[in-house]
């Protein structure tokens, strides 16, 4: 059993992304939308805080989000992959439920 | 796999209601159901027919109206949050004793139940917030 | 109706600021007529929706906080508050309403909703449900 897990603001907006970090299980996922995927950005404030959580939980960016801020592949911390809305479909078909941190 | 919805800020202010939409086309290409999109708490807006957006945006209305007449999604709009906000369908308004009703082709008004009756019948459930 | 889910209503803001506890606790009012495995949990700023004393009469909105006190009516006796939102807020469980129900099934003797869970026992609580409301 695991829970896909969405956060939609910005790391620096709004403390949903560490709280959310702070309620995974291992085997979770995160996936970061809309403003969240400036979560993704390494070398910032929270960076070690999501880099550190890496090996337990699979992170996600919701890349039509990241592309529409201008986030390219390459700024964001390695072990972050993107999907698309396919791949946002397939990763809540896969967890057992899915829990927004809004 | 059967996924519900929920929808629970309004158009255009928050991303909410794009994402869903996005999230919702996704899952029927895909070859799941949805068999019900929710609207709560300033989403029911996203049901006014009254919207005007500028002519090179998309008309966040429009988009779920078209989605519901061609893949035959219940575009559910909670009451008491309609009510609060002056959504109304041309029942409630005679009801309330409005001169006016504001509510676009595709969307119904009905009460919270719907929301849970939504839970216990999907497989999945995906907020879209703030 | 089919088979019973565990619901779990996430509350993470405070009161008044926004709508979203208030309606939140709409939707699990209405929601107990459906007779499924109800939880609240209550964290971040969330745990400030419990807090006693609330006034809202200079805000002239409706003080909404005697109905947590009502859901004991409506069968819905589990509300988790997490203890570290409570410490990072300076707030200790005598800050927050007394909130009981009568258990029925151990002759109607009264007990308290609310219990007090660690981080990670919440963590332990979001994954055992079916379906998460968050608001």
């Amino acid at each position: 059993m695991s829970t896909l897990h969405t956060v939609n603001k910005s790391p620096f907006d709004s403390g949903s992304l560490v709280s959310c970090l702070n309620h995974c299980k291992d085997g979770d996922a995160v996936l970061m939308i809309e403003d969240g995927v400036y979560g993704g950005l390494s070398g910032t404030t929270v960076s070690d805080a999501v880099q550190g959580k890496t090996d337990a939980v699979d992170i996600f960016v919701l890349s039509p989000d990241a592309d529409a801020r201008g986030l390219n592949a390459g700024r964001m911390m390695a072990g972050i992959s993107g999907v698309d809305y396919d791949g946002f479909v397939e990763l809540v078909a896969q967890h057992d439920r899915t829990q927004a941190w809004l | 796999m059967k996924f519900g919805v929920v929808i629970s800020e309004g158009p255009y202010t928050h991303q909410a209601a794009d994402s869903a939409y996005h999230f919702v086309k996704s899952a029927i290409a895909l070859g799941h159901e949805v068999p019900r999109v929710f609207f709560y708490h300033d989403g029911v807006n996203v049901s006014t027919r009254l919207s005007v957006p500028p002519q090179d945006e998309r008309n966040i209305q429009v988009n779920w109206t078209n989605l519901a007449k061609e893949h035959g999604v219940d575009l559910v709009v909670c009451i008491a949050a309609a009510q609060r906000r002056g959504l109304l369908d041309e029942n409630e308004a005679r009801r309330q004793g409005k001169d006016a009703d504001n509510i676009a082709e595709g969307f119904r008004i009905s009460g919270l139940g719907q929301l849970i009756e939504m839970g216990i019948q999907t497989d999945r459930l995906v907020t879209f917030g703030d | 109706m089919s088979e019973t889910k565990k619901f779990l209503y996430v509350n993470r803001k405070a009161p008044y600021g926004t709508i979203y506890a208030l309606e939140s606790l709409e939707v699990v009012l209405i929601g107990a007529a459906f007779e499924q495995d109800v939880s609240l949990a209550f964290l971040d700023d969330g745990v400030f929706q419990l807090t006693k004393g609330q006034d809202t009469g200079g805000i002239g909105v409706k003080n909404f906080s005697p109905t947590f006190r009502a859901l004991g009516d409506y069968e819905v006796t589990k509300l988790y508050v997490e203890k570290e939102s409570l410490a990072e807020r300076g707030l200790t469980e005598g800050d927050l309403q007394e909130i009981t129900f009568e258990d029925e099934d151990d002759d109607y003797e009264e007990k308290p909703s609310i219990h007090l869970v660690s981080r990670s026992e919440m963590a332990d609580i979001m994954a055992d449900q079916d379906v998460v409301l968050s608001f």
